[in-house]
C-alpha cells in the first residue's frame, strides 16, 4: 500500500513546490518508487521546478475526466528512474478536482507499485487545498519563520485533525511532520524571524527539519532542478537529511545557527 | 406481514414529534432608555471582538427600561442582526415594545425578572447532583487556530494547548493544561460560577457569563502564569493560582 503524503502550509510562497520536488525526488533517490501530483491545477508550476514542462501533454484533470489515461499523462523523471510526475492543468480551476476523481487516481498509482505519492498543495483554506490533504497518510507542513505564516500552518493542523478522510472515518490520525523553510539564523538572532523552538512550541508537532534561506533555491528551480540534486546548495543538503529522517535515520539538525563568516570576511567587515 | 411492506399506517405515522428544550442564549439587558448609547456601545465591543457572538441566538431583556417610553426597538434589532446576532425574542417590555418585537418577528417570552435569570444556572447545578452528573468534555489535541470546541452542559478540559484564533467554550469552567492563547468563554449560558483555569495565560479574549475581557497586550502582570479567572460581582477577576 502507498504512502501519501501532502505537502501542505496555508499560507502561500513559502517553499511548498520546492519541498515536493526535492522530497520527492529524495525518495526516489533512494530507490523509492515515487510520484509527484501537482495540485494547483490553475497555477502549475511543479513541472516547471521539475524541468520538464515541455514534456506536457495531458495532465491530472483530464485523467480525472477519462479524457487520457494514466500512462499518457505522468511523465517519467529523466534524472531518476523511480519517479513520475502528474502535471496539473494550466486551463481549469481547482473545482475540477473532485473527490471520486482524485481517489480513482490515487487507486491506479497504488496498483501500480507507487510506494510514495507526494501531493503538492494548493495555498489557501478552500477546495484546492482541502482535497489535496483529504487522502494523506501523512503530512509535510510547510513553515516560514514568521507569525502569519505559523498562524495558518496551525489552520491548516486543525483541519487535517478535522477535515481528512482519516478524521472522518476515526482512523489513525495523519501523521505531522514539521518543516521550517527559508530559515535564516542570523535574522532569527536579531529578532526579526521567529526561532525554531518558538515555531515547535507553537505547533506542537515533531520537526522533521530546517531548510536554509539560500539563493541556491531559485537558481536551481529556474534551470528545472530540483534543488536536492545541487550537492553544494546548503538547502538542497538540509533536503537530503530531511528525506533520510523520514525514512528513519537519525540526523542532527544543521544550519540552524548563524553561518560563521570567514577569516577574510571579518577583516573586511 | 412482513416489515417491509408498507402498511397504510405508515402514512399516519408520526411526521414529527413537539419536545421542550433547555439551551443556552445570551441575554441582552438593556440597562438605559438609550438605544443609541447602547447600539454605539454594542458595536464598539463587536468591533473589538468581531467573531465573538456571530450567529448566536439573543433574548432582549427589557425589564429595566420598562418606564421608559418611544425606545427604538426595531433600531436595535437591525443593528444586532447587522451584526451577525440572532435576536429571537424578548423578555418584560411594554405593551409598546413588545408591539415593535411581534412586528419585527420575534417570540414574546413570559414575563420574569432578572434575579429569576441569575438563578438558572443554580437550579442546573442542583439538577445536575449526583444522578444527572454530566462528565466533562476532555479533548487531548491542541485546539487550534479556526477551530471551536464547545463542552455543552459540562465542563471543558483540554489537555494541550488552546492557540491564537482558537475558541474554546463551555455552559460549565474550562480548564486549559497547555498554553491558553486563543479565546475562552465560560458560562456562556450565564453561569456566573463557571471559572476558567490555565496554566499559561496568554489569551486573546476570555469571558464568563458574557461578561469578557480582551487581551490586547497580553496583561503584563499575569502573562504566561497559572491563572484562574472567576467573576466577583459581575466583574472579572484574574489571580494567580
Ligand atoms: N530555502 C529557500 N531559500 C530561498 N528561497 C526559497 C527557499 N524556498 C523557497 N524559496 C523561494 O520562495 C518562492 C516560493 O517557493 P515555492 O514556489 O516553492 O512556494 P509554494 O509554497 O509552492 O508557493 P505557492 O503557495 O504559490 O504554491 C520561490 O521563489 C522559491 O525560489
Ligand atoms: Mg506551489
Amino acid at each position: 500500500m502507498a504512502t501519501i503524503i501532502v505537502v501542505t502550509s496555508g499560507k502561500g510562497g513559502v517553499g511548498k513546490t520546492t519541498t515536493s520536488a526535492a522530497f520527492a525526488m529524495g525518495l526516489a533517490l533512494r530507490g523509492h518508487r515515487t510520484a509527484i501530483i501537482d495540485f494547483d491545477v490553475g497555477l502549475r508550476n511543479l513541472d516547471l521546478i521539475m524541468g520538464c514542462e515541455r514534456r506536457v501533454v495531458y495532465d491530472f484533470v483530464n485523467v480525472i475526466n477519462g479524457e487520457a489515461n494514466l500512462n499518457q499523462a505522468l511523465i517519467k523523471d529523466k534524472r531518476v528512474d523511480e519517479l513520475y510526475i502528474l502535471p496539473a492543468s494550466q486551463t481549469r480551476n481547482k473545482d475540477a478536482l473532485t473527490s471520486e476523481g482524485v481517489n480513482k487516481v490515487l487507486s491506479e498509482l497504488f496498483e501500480r507499485g507507487f510506494e510514495y505519492i507526494v501531493c503538492d498543495s494548493p495555498a489557501g483554506i478552500e477546495h484546492g487545498a482541502f482535497i489535496a490533504l483529504y487522502f494523506a497518510d501523512e503530512a509535510l507542513i510547510v513553515t516560514n519563520p514568521e507569525v502569519s505564516s505559523v498562524r495558518d500552518s496551525d489552520r491548516i493542523l486543525g483541519i487535517l485533525a478535522s477535515k481528512s478522510r482519516r478524521a472522518e472515518n476515526g482512523a489513525e490520525p495523519i501523521k505531522e511532520h514539521l518543516l521550517v523553510t527559508r530559515y535564516d539564523p542570523s535574522r532569527v538572532n536579531s529578532g526579526d524571524m521567529l526561532a525554531m523552538e518558538d515555531i515547535t512550541d507553537i505547533l506542537g508537532i515533531p520537526i522533521l527539519g530546517v531548510i536554509p534561506e539560500c539563493p541556491s533555491v531559485l537558481q536551481a528551480s529556474n534551470s528545472g532542478v530540483p534543488v536536492i540534486l545541487e550537492d553544494s546548495s546548503r538547502a538542497g543538503q538540509a533536503y537530503t537529511d530531511i528525506v533520510g529522517r523520514f525514512l528513519g535515520e537519525n540526523l542532527p539538525h544543521r544550519f540552524t545557527t548563524p553561518e560563521k563568516r570567514g577569516f577574510l570576511k571579518r577583516l573586511f567587515r | 406481514m412482513g416489515a417491509l411492506h408498507s402498511s397504510p399506517d405508515d402514512a399516519a405515522a408520526k411526521a414529527f414529534e413537539i419536545k421542550g428544550g433547555l439551551f443556552p442564549l445570551t441575554v441582552l439587558r438593556l440597562l438605559k432608555d438609550n438605544i443609541e448609547e447602547a447600539s454605539r456601545q454594542i458595536e464598539e465591543l463587536l468591533r473589538k471582538a468581531p467573531d465573538f457572538f456571530t450567529g448566536a441566538p439573543v433574548i432582549i431583556d427589557l425589564k429595566p427600561i420598562e418606564n421608559a417610553r418611544g425606545t427604538d426597538l426595531t433600531g436595535l434589532i437591525t443593528l444586532l442582526q447587522r451584526h451577525s446576532l440572532v435576536p429571537i425574542g424578548v423578555r418584560n417590555g411594554t405593551d409598546q415594545q413588545r408591539q415593535q418585537a411581534t412586528a419585527a418577528g420575534l417570540a414574546l417570552l413570559p414575563y420574569g425578572d432578572g434575579a429569576k435569570l441569575r438563578s438558572i444556572p443554580e437550579d442546573r447545578g442542583k439538577s445536575r447532583g449526583h444522578k444527572g452528573l454530566s462528565m466533562s468534555r476532555i479533548v487531548s489535541r491542541p485546539v487550534r487556530s479556526g477551530q471551536q470546541i464547545y463542552a455543552a452542559g459540562t465542563d471543558l478540559i483540554v489537555l494541550a494547548a488552546v492557540n491564537a484564533g482558537a475558541e474554546v467554550l463551555a455552559d460549565g469552567s474550562i480548564h486549559v493544561y497547555g498554553p491558553l492563547r486563543g479565546r475562552a468563554l465560560a458560562g456562556i449560558g450565564g453561569q456566573v460560577e463557571a471559572r476558567i483555569f490555565c496554566r499559561s495565560l496568554e489569551a486573546e479574549v476570555i469571558a464568563i457569563a458574557g461578561v469578557y475581557r480582551v487581551l490586547e497586550e497580553p496583561d503584563a502582570q499575569f502573562a504566561g502564569q497559572q491563572v484562574q479567572v472567576y467573576l466577583s460581582q459581575g466583574s472579572l477577576m484574574i489571580e494567580s493560582v
